[in-house]
């Protein structure tokens, strides 16, 4: 059957360099000497560790809990013993460190119990919870928790379940091998998404320069004799893998500016992610491991099934870098960033370790001025006009450059590609995002504080007025009984009490209540704590002594810390 | 008919006041570093012209003719503008808070706008009827906020360009309103009937 | 002679009553120009301008009785904010006031922190939890960075640490620009 294709507006053709790295099997990886697992991998709140240093972990044990909803567990991907819980690089442009468990392998890899799940008997929201806390995410690139995705829109149900195995971006073969050698199982996840999200066709788009993945996914289709499903060839073209461009590409609808793709009834996962749903429902395994291209400056470019958390040098090391290799690019080379040191762990996001080198990646031509020629709004895919949002990004005038939809930019790199002055256009997209995120932070931060100070004015005010008040009404009460008691005798001899008197006799009551206050003058707020809170203070107490005198004993350890 | 369109035209393209006439330069570097800005005050200068232009020619015919104080012209109509733009501020902070906030800070500005007082003037000089009056007071002003609006999208965009260390700020924005300006000389070609 | 002095003392009489009777009658309570003011402020409400808070420092500005180089945490962009509002000229940070420093949260050693509960007063934003003779500790995420906590503090156990950046406060840097090197 032939189908109607659309087209998204511009793109480009890169060189794709995927040939060398599909011609070997997925090979796996042995184990490394010891693994450094990142808590935070996805979108969303960091996990909270769930381990401490000694500790043994078998593979598939949640090392980490998701935080909330948007966020995603996180698991130990062999077993072994936990080393440290500490801050470690990560890989990230920034090189900045994130908080890591440090795994040594005790080179069993032995699976722990396996929390299964009846796919059948539970509920949508069951499975949701089940997939987040098996730790699976988008394994196309933005890791966003899949759980989240997996709700159907507003009217319960979905038109159309978009699969991504386009893989556009060059040098990266990941998914074409998935598809080549699991189809099968990846077609089981795909159904297991179409039952949740209640999907009434599937579509699965695939470049036509991967013929051979998208036989073996027809095939797998034919054998599995659903209905509904279809295998696409989509024209090549850079960025055909990006979830809009897609979406756009095989049902033609066009997602406009601050809508999802879900009020049109599309949702689109990569294929990954429908093999790592399919291993969660089915077997039980969390996410722990994933396919990695290496490719770039390496003798052997190939595919490796790399556990969560292996350095990257002891990746590249199977496929042989070259000795002139100066740089690990995570991504491909349109998308990529480049990673702060060699032995950065590979984490759930990492669909490729590019090697690079001077020869194979030259430095870039000095950057020259705009000449507002027009190329970059010819590439953009998202129909944008980057040249706009360049000059305003560079005159840091970032409501301008918000005006032209920056956030629309999906920073596919095609107009950095076509650019004749060689200006690295993403990057100044990236800086003005990141400035606006930060600024919107700053301000956010800006607005509860003066919210609570106003609080705290308004508070302070009214207590004042309460105390005021109740200060005035027992002066009232005092008056009105003094000159009650001090009425009954003088009824005799005078005919009523001189103010003088009354006065006094407030004076001398208020003194009587003092002293009286003052003979119970145990501390108020100790008598009503507990004997071990009190036994706390007497500590503090001992500890805030042996502070003020440095030469006797230190301090005893505050039991938080032990 | 056709007179009174040759009067507004006339003053909005071929004797444009700022870029031909060089009146109402003040607000014309001041307030167009920004584009919102610069509509802001085009708005409020095209209100108060108009309003100011009708006034004064009421006071002129009405009070100085007849008085034979025409020499007083000049500082009657200062007196005269400076009172409108006040009370046109007090009135619009009233009733529209929206409208204040857009024009709010720019109507004080408007009164030592020399633009506000030279197109008044201009009317008497040009023997204008009350009608021609009120309209070259608002052509003059919509082609003060054309001008305005035109030269600040321009100032934007200056901020990123690379403009040589000695020519940044004022120095280039000068220059580019003298590029302005003979562009819309070219505009006198438009007047044949002349 | 006296008709032209007759004609103007009529035309500024009758223009004065109108402009009077209208502001009268049109009078309108608040400032708007306060309320921008206090939007560009950082409402860290620390007081280093010499003002009780971010309000009334702009009310101050507002009402001329105050530079616009008063404020430490706004920094240069504060106040070239507050130029570009008020259309007046950028001018350094006065040093008076203090100097522009790296974000910072307050933090209390829970171990000499005697619970007297000062700080818990002199904290602007309620940012400090805790009861007398109990130990105090700061909410980071609520705390401006005002450094008030610090002076009334008995036994000197609050310090400030600058506010680490992490992956999600980390920001893209402004692309390199090369067209010198290119000549």
């Amino acid at each position: 059957m032939l189908r109607k294709l659309f087209k998204f507006h511009g793109g480009v053709k890169p060189q794709t360099n995927k040939e060398r790295s599909t011609t070997a099997p997925i090979a796996p990886v042995p184990l490394p000497d010891k693994l450094v697992i990142p808590l935070h991998q996805s979108v969303g709140g960091p996990p909270r560790p769930l381990v401490q240093r000694g500790d043994q972990v078998f593979k598939g044990q949640r090392i980490g809990a998701a935080d909330g909803n948007l966020s995603s567990a996180v698991h130990a991907s062999t077993s072994g013993i936990v080393r440290d819980v500490l801050p470690a690089v990560m890989p990230h442009t920034s090189g900045l460190t994130t908080l890591s468990v440090v795994i040594e392998p005790d080179g069993e890899d032995r699976w722990g119990e396996l929390d299964r799940i009846n796919v059948r008997a539970a509920t949508p929201d069951e499975l949701r919870d089940y997939l987040r806390d098996a730790g699976v995410v988008g394994l196309g690139g933005a890791v966003f928790p899949s759980h989240l995705k997996l709700k159907p829109g507003k009217e319960g149900s979905l038109d159309t379940l978009v699969i991504n195995g386009a893989e556009c971006e060059p040098f990266i073969t990941c998914d074409d091998m998935l598809m080549r050698e699991r189809a099968t199982d990846m077609l089981k996840g795909i159904s297991a998404m179409r039952h949740m999200l209640q999907a009434r066709d599937v579509l699965i788009g695939i470049e036509d320069n991967k013929p051979e993945a998208l036989a073996a996914v027809q095939a797998a289709i034919t054998a599995s004799g659903e209905k509904g499903i279809e295998a696409i060839a989509i024209p090549t073209r850079y960025p055909a893998g990006g979830a809009k461009q897609l979406i756009r590409v095989l049902t033609g609808i066009e997602v406009p500016h601050g809508r999802r793709s879900t009020d049109f009834g599309v949702q689109c996962f990569n294929v990954g992610t429908a093999y790592s749903i399919h291993e969660a429902l089915e077997h039980g395994r969390p996410l722990v491991s994933r396919l990695v291209t290496v490719a770039g400056n390496v003798n052997a470019p190939r595919n490796y099934e790399v556990l969560i958390g292996t350095p990257m040098d002891h990746v590249v090391r199977l496929a042989g870098a070259r000795p002139d290799t100066d740089r690990y690019i995570m991504g491909g080379p349109m998308m990529g960033v480049r990673m702060p040191a060699f032995d950065v762990p590979v984490v759930k996001a990492t669909n490729c370790i590019l090697v690079g080198s001077p020869a194979l990646f030259p430095p870039p031509p000095p950057e020259m001025p705009c000449i507002r020629c027009g190329e970059c709004a010819k590439a953009c895919p998202a129909d944008l006009a980057p040249f706009e949002m360049y000059w305003f990004s560079r005159a840091r005038n970032f409501g301008k450059t918000q005006e032209y939809h920056l956030f629309d930019c999906i920073e596919c790199g095609c107009c950095s590609f076509v650019c004749p002055s060689h200006i690295p256009l993403v990057d100044y997209f990236r800086f003005s995002k990141s400035e606006i995120w930060a600024r919107e932070r700053e301000k956010e931060a800006a607005d509860t504080a003066r919210e609570r100070f106003e609080f705290k004015n308004l508070r302070q005010e009214r207590e004042k007025q309460e105390k005021a008040e109740k200060l005035a009404a027992k002066a009232a009460a005092t008056r009105e009984k003094v000159a009650g008691e001090t009425a009954t005798p003088a009824a005799a001899t005078a005919a009523k009490p001189s103010g003088d008197d009354a006065k006094r006799a407030l004076i001398e009551a208020a003194m009587e209540k003092a002293r009286q206050q003052k003979a119970q003058a145990a501390p108020k707020n100790v008598d009503v704590t507990s004997p071990d809170v009190q036994a706390e203070m007497a500590a503090i107490d001992a500890r805030r002594r042996a502070a003020e005198h440095p030469t006797e004993a230190p301090p005893p350890p505050p039991a938080g810390q032990a | 008919m056709t007179s009174y369109l040759f009067v507004i035209l006339g003053a909005v393209l071929v004797n444009n006041v700022v870029l031909v006439r060089i009146l109402g330069l003040c607000p014309f570097m001041g307030v167009s570093k920004k584009l919102d800005t610069a509509v802001g005050m085009g708005a409020a200068t095209t209100f108060v012209l108009t309003l100011g232009c009708g006034t004064s020619y009421l006071v002129d015919h009405y009070v100085l003719i007849p008085a034979g104080v025409d020499y007083l012209r000049t500082l009657a109509f200062i007196v005269i503008i400076a009172a409108i733009v006040q009370v046109t501020e007090l009135v619009i902070q009233k009733t529209s808070p929206v409208l204040h906030q857009v024009l709010g800070i720019y109507l004080p500005l408007i009164t030592t706008n020399c633009a506000v007082l030279g197109v008044p003037l201009l009317n008497v000089a040009l023997h204008h009827d009350l009608l021609e009056s009120l309209l070259f007071g608002f052509g003059s002003s919509v082609g003060f906020s054309l001008v305005l609006v035109l030269f600040a999208g321009i100032r934007e965009r200056l901020d990123g360009a690379d403009v040589p260390a000695p020519f940044k700020g004022t120095a280039i924005a000068m220059v580019t309103a003298g590029l302005m300006s003979l562009a819309f000389m070219g505009f006198a070609g438009l007047d044949k009937y002349h | 002679m006296l008709t032209a002095l007759l004609v103007m003392t009529g035309i500024a009489l009758l223009l004065g009553a109108g402009l009077g009777f209208a502001s009268i009658k049109f009078k309108v309570e608040g400032d708007p120009l306060v309320d921008k003011i206090d939007a560009i402020l950082p409402q860290t409400q620390c007081g280093q301008c010499g003002f009780p808070g971010c309000r009334p420092y702009a009310n101050a500005i507002a009402g001329g009785e105050a530079e616009i180089n008063q404020c430490p945490p706004g920094g240069e962009e504060g106040i070239r904010k507050l130029a570009d509002l008020l259309g007046r000229e950028f001018k350094p940070l006065s040093e008076e006031h203090g100097v522009e420093k790296p974000k910072s949260v307050a933090v209390i050693d829970e171990a000499t922190c005697i619970g007297c509960t000062l700080c818990i007063q002199a904290c602007p934003v309620d940012a400090i939890v805790g009861a007398a003779k109990q130990m105090h500790t700061i909410i980071a995420a609520d705390c401006t960075g005002c450094e008030l906590c610090l002076a009334p503090c008995p036994v000197d156990c609050i310090v400030m640490e600058p506010i680490a950046e992490t992956v999600d406060t980390w920001k893209w840097r402004y692309p390199v620009f090369q067209i010198k090197q290119a000549a």
